[in-house]
């Protein structure tokens, strides 16, 4: 086992909680195209992560390895104790413990906002069809979207299918929520509604991670902002020295590019 | 460089050396590693995978020994002209008697049209070969193909005729074999395309007589099979003429084809119209054009390119249905075939002819077919952009 | 919306215009052009049906559907219903439709099975087995269903005599004369267990639902392969027993130059269904792949990361997506799978087809014989897409 790893579990004992997730020297390939190198990360408990970076940096390839929607090829990934491996009862586990809110809703288009939600709760906790709809009208009022229970994907805005995909993640009651740029493919008037939801559930004390540009939404919350480009950690550290002080080129330009987009 | 809360409060040199990129190992990206992932993934992968390679193995070792090992490729043939089959029969199917297809390869290809006069229906299938390479060509779609088709088939109709320039005169009777399933699949093709066009926008007139003579048409052609049509057009059609008024039987066949392929056609037609957007008809109304100036100028060539995809599969489709007219006594290139092996010398080595024809079929409908799907990727390419 | 709150000058109804008899006049334009089209359409079927008209006359061919009750002598070898040459034309024809009926049901049935399975082996992860299934489909698309035909059944043709018939199990003979297959001597018996069979399958389905539905009461969820089981197989079972439970072979043997008893697949029928079956089953599994390939990699991304397990991701949210795409292709396939049932005639299966080509040569009434025959598939065509129609419309529901 690596020392890298024995120091992270080591740093990791001595703040009580245990990790997260932990990572340690993921690599990943796409055919001979090396998306993650040597990926190290350790996420507390409580602990609000933004993940940002130039396109192709491998920012979504990592947080898709952590429920294993990726398969990573070197290196170790734990998240809550259990580590990812070919064994599928351990993958089953994870999965029930990590909520993922992605890019383009993935909402499910032949059921009712109220299914969407409902469908895991039934299915893999078991819960009766009753207590799953009350606890997704539950979510739904937190969402700010009971209206539209009854509704199909189809019909409701981007914003609002947004909202729906972080409530229906929310019912399996998760430790652990990862997003997956959520905001990318949304008008710009809708961004904050989902932006605004995501505040809240930070507030709760939810453990997060969240690729996104989205600056304001990083410093309001995030304990950490890590910087990945070509595959790579480049820098990570709290948002003041990210954004004000970066200490490397890559992470300059893009500042310099994310602040002239805006 | 993992990391915790507690340590990256604190003010730390953030940046890393870049990790270098590294070639995947090969336990990842060799043979080895894609055999893992793709064919023994799982017990139950390989299972699969072992009972398959069994199973293929065992019949490409019984398809070498038959196609090739034990096949005889010709066999002598008496004074009387009657080929001595004694050898293939006494192989009992254990090896292919190819000496059935040497024999009577020029049967099959040109039926009964004179054998000195082969090279007229051979130059025909090389011209019609041509004739869909050129217009599979992108650069060449452009209005002047029609005319090149025009020409082209006129051409084909002088040489299978005949009577000028010095070639005899050969009866549509004696035309057969390959140049006869090209004949009708192409002159097919080409005349129910523009009955196809009236027909598709006639669906889409807001003319209520029209739209329902239209649906009416499609509707019955599609509701039934080719074979009542071409028994309509064999027994029925003489009926249909004025005395004396005579048409001869590939033709009547021919019409039935027509009838039958513009029914397809027009639906995929239809399928264009339908994909194009409306802001295009509006863009055309806003300009001030008749509806035929529209339809012509704005719709139709952008509709058509839509759908040539789905025109190349009804063609394909069409080229293998021509086969049907054996069931009323056409000299197609499965007719003659079939008509190879009734001969006692030859009877019983219908597999091998079977196989021959076959792959006559296939090299043509698959050629086309990967050409649709190569062109479907390339235009949806350009869309998508 | 109540009228009082909107602007009455709003509610005023559009100006009736009157049409003018003008070329400038679009509707005016538009009746012309239905009139003449029409004309011209109607021109040509008089002029035909007054061609035919004549040409019966002059030949003395009789028109009329009178021919079916007369004695259609011709002989046929393979009838659902009681018949004998002596039997009336309508009942010939009869015969050839039910013919017709028993080889596109069957076929749409083990097609659809055929197909579905190669479909799924075609987005195998095995490479091995997706690409045998690449090349089945692509072999068997770009050669004649009727060329197919002709070689299935020369292949049947090919087989032994019956006395030499191929025996690859005790029971079942394979030779030039079709397939024998033991089978029981049928008695009351058996009907009463086909019954209890079809009871069980219909309880056993009320049964999942009811334990379905329970289990959204409390989420716990049931075993139902024991009730399932106990009601498909071992009520049929008991019933059989309880009445003696009477067990007498019907094993084919050879008498003199041909088989006697058993279960009879003659050489046409079967070499028209291998050929349908194989030919179709190509074309519906690449609907099936299509229709799956067609949901979104995302729909199964968010599912799994919801936790669910593989099998459910497929019934829960890939198939019922993937189904509405399925369906209407799939629908023309069935219909081709009728229509092409037609080429019967060329292997000699008697269908209706070729019964209604005899009878059309023995008497003469060429236009009679055709149009049952279009009739008759049009009557198919019809109840295919009726049935897909409602089904097509029975998935759709649940979208908006």
């Amino acid at each position: 086992m690596s020392t890298t790893l024995d120091s992270a579990v080591a740093s990791a004992a001595r703040t009580d909680a245990p990790p997260a997730i932990l990572m340690d020297k993921v690599n990943k390939w796409y055919g001979a195209m090396h998306v993650l190198r040597d990926v190290s990360l350790s996420v507390a408990e409580g602990e609000r992560v933004v993940v940002c970076g130039p396109s192709g940096s491998g920012k979504s390839t990592m947080i898709r390895c952590i429920n294993r929607l990726e398969q990573h090829q070197e290196g170790r990934i734990i998240v809550d104790g259990m580590e990812l491996t070919d064994d599928l009862r351990n993958l089953d586990a994870i999965r029930r413990e990590v909520g993922m809110v992605f890019q383009s809703f993935n909402l499910f288009p032949h059921l009712t906002v109220l299914e969407n939600c409902t469908l895991a709760p039934i299915w893999v906790r078991r819960m009766p069809k009753k207590d799953a709809e009350e606890l997704a009208m539950e979510y739904l009022t937190r969402v700010k979207i009971p209206e539209q229970a009854r509704k199909f994907p189809g019909q409701l805005s981007g914003g609002q299918q947004q909202r729906v995909a972080i409530a229906r993640a929310l019912c399996m009651k998760p430790k652990i929520m990862l997003f997956d740029e959520p905001t990318s493919a949304l008008d710009p008037e809708m961004i904050k509604e989902v932006l605004d939801t995501m505040v809240m559930l930070a507030d709760t004390g939810m453990t997060m991670i969240c690729v996104t540009h989205e600056m304001g939404f990083a410093r309001q919350v995030a304990d950490r902002v890590v910087f990945m480009d070509r595959g790579e950690i480049v820098e990570s550290g709290t948002p003041d020295q990210v954004f004000n002080d970066p200490k490397t080129d890559r992470l300059k330009t893009f500042l310099s590019q994310i602040l002239r987009g805006h | 460089m993992a990391e915790t809360l507690a340590e990256s409060a604190a003010p730390r040199p953030a940046a890393v050396g870049p990790a270098e990129a590294r070639r995947p190992p090969m336990s990842v990206v060799g043979p080895v590693a894609w055999a893992r992932a793709s064919l023994f993934s799982s017990w139950w992968s390989t299972a699969i995978t072992l009972a398959l390679a069994y199973l293929l193995v065992r019949w490409a070792m019984g398809l070498v020994d038959w196609a090739f090992i034990n096949a005889i490729w010709s066999v002598p043939v008496n004074d009387q002209g009657i080929a001595q089959t004694q050898a293939c029969r006494a192989l009992e199917g254990r090896g292919a008697c190819w000496a059935v297809i040497t024999e009577k390869y020029r049967f099959i290809l040109f039926g009964t049209y004179p054998y000195d006069q082969h090279w007229r229906p051979l130059l025909c299938i090389l011209l019609f070969i041509g004739l869909y390479i050129v217009s599979a060509m992108r650069r060449f779609w452009r209005k002047e193909l029609a005319l090149v088709w025009v020409a082209t088939l006129v051409l084909i109709g002088v040489l299978m005729w005949g009577g000028i320039l010095g070639m005899p005169y050969v009866p549509q009777e004696r035309w057969g074999g390959l140049a006869i399933t090209l004949i009708l699949a192409t002159f097919g093709i080409a005349f129910a395309f523009p009955l196809a066009v009236l027909v598709a926008l006639g669906r889409r007139s807001r003319m209520p007589a029209i739209k329902t003579l239209c649906i009416v048409y499609v509707e019955l052609i599609r509701g039934v099979p080719l074979i009542s049509l071409l028994f309509m057009a064999s027994v029925m059609f003489p009926l249909f003429l004025p005395e004396g008024m005579n048409i001869d039987k590939l033709l009547r066949a021919q019409v039935a084809i027509i009838l039958f392929a513009a029914a397809y056609l027009a639906e995929v037609i239809r399928g264009g119209l339908q994909a194009l957007s409306r802001g295009q008809y509006e863009a055309a109304d806003a300009l001030g054009l008749s509806y035929w100036q529209k339809t012509g100028f704005i719709i139709l060539p952008q509709a058509l390119r839509l759908v040539i995809p789905p025109l190349v599969n009804t063609f394909i489709g069409l080229f293998k249905d021509t086969s049907l007219v054996l069931i009323i006594g056409i000299f197609d290139l499965l007719t003659a075939g079939k008509t190879a092996v009734v001969e006692p010398a030859w009877q019983g080595f219908g597999v091998e002819v079977y196989v021959f024809v076959g792959l006559i079929y296939f090299i043509f409908c698959f050629a086309m077919s990967r050409y649709s799907q190569g062109l479907e990727v390339e235009l949806n390419r350009h869309r998508v952009r | 919306m109540s009228d009082s709150a909107v602007d009455p000058r709003l509610l005023r109804p559009p100006p009736k215009r009157g049409m003018r008899l003008s070329w400038a006049d679009e509707r005016f334009r538009a009746i012309i052009w239905q009139v003449l089209i029409v004309g011209v359409v109607v021109g040509i079927v008089w002029w035909l049906v007054r061609n035919t008209q004549h040409n019966l006359e002059v030949r003395r061919i009789a028109t009329g559907f009178g021919f079916l009750n007369r004695e259609a002598g011709l002989p046929i070898g393979e009838h659902l219903i009681e018949y004998t040459p002596a039997s009336t034309y309508a009942r010939a024809l009869l015969v050839g439709v039910l013919n017709t009926l028993k080889v596109a049901v069957i076929g749409i049935v083990l097609a659809t099975i055929l197909g579905t399975l190669i479909g799924i082996a075609r987005l195998s992860k095995n490479w091995l087995l997706s690409r045998i299934a690449g090349a089945y489909i692509e072999a068997v698309r770009d050669v004649p269903l009727l060329l197919q035909l002709l070689f299935w059944y020369t292949i049947m043709q090919m087989l032994p005599a019956p006395r030499q018939s191929l025996n690859p199990v005790t029971g079942v003979f394979l030779s030039n004369r079709g397939l024998r297959l033991p089978w029981i001597q049928w008695q009351d018996a058996h009907s009463f267990a086909l019954l209890g069979f079809v009871i069980g399958v219909i309880g056993a389905i009320l049964y999942v639902r009811s334990a379905r539905a329970k289990r959204m009461q409390d989420g716990q969820p049931r075993k139902v392969w024991p009730a399932v089981l106990g009601l498909v197989v071992v009520l049929p079972l008991v019933i059989w027993a309880g009445l003696g439970a009477p067990w007498q072979g019907d094993i084919p043997a050879l008498r003199g130059f041909n088989f006697q008893g058993g279960f009879s697949v003659s050489p046409e029928y079967f070499a028209l269904l291998a050929g349908l079956v194989t030919y179709t089953a190509a074309f519906i599994a690449e609907i099936v792949r299509a229709g799956i390939q067609a949901v979104p990699a995302g729909q199964w991304e968010a599912a799994e990361a919801l936790g669910l397990s593989r099998s459910r991701v497929m019934r829960l949210i890939v198939l019922p997506q993937a189904l509405r795409v399925i369906v209407p292709p799939m629908t023309s396939q069935y219909l081709n799978l009728a229509k092409n049932s037609s080429l019967a005639v060329a292997i000699g299966y008697q269908d209706i087809v070729s019964i209604a080509n005899t009878t059309l040569n023995q008497t003469g009434q060429a236009i009679e014989g055709i149009a049952i025959i279009m009739a008759v598939y049009l009557c198919i065509s019809l109840s295919i897409s009726l049935f897909m129609n409602w089904y097509n419309a029975r998935i759709a529901l649940v979208e908006r």
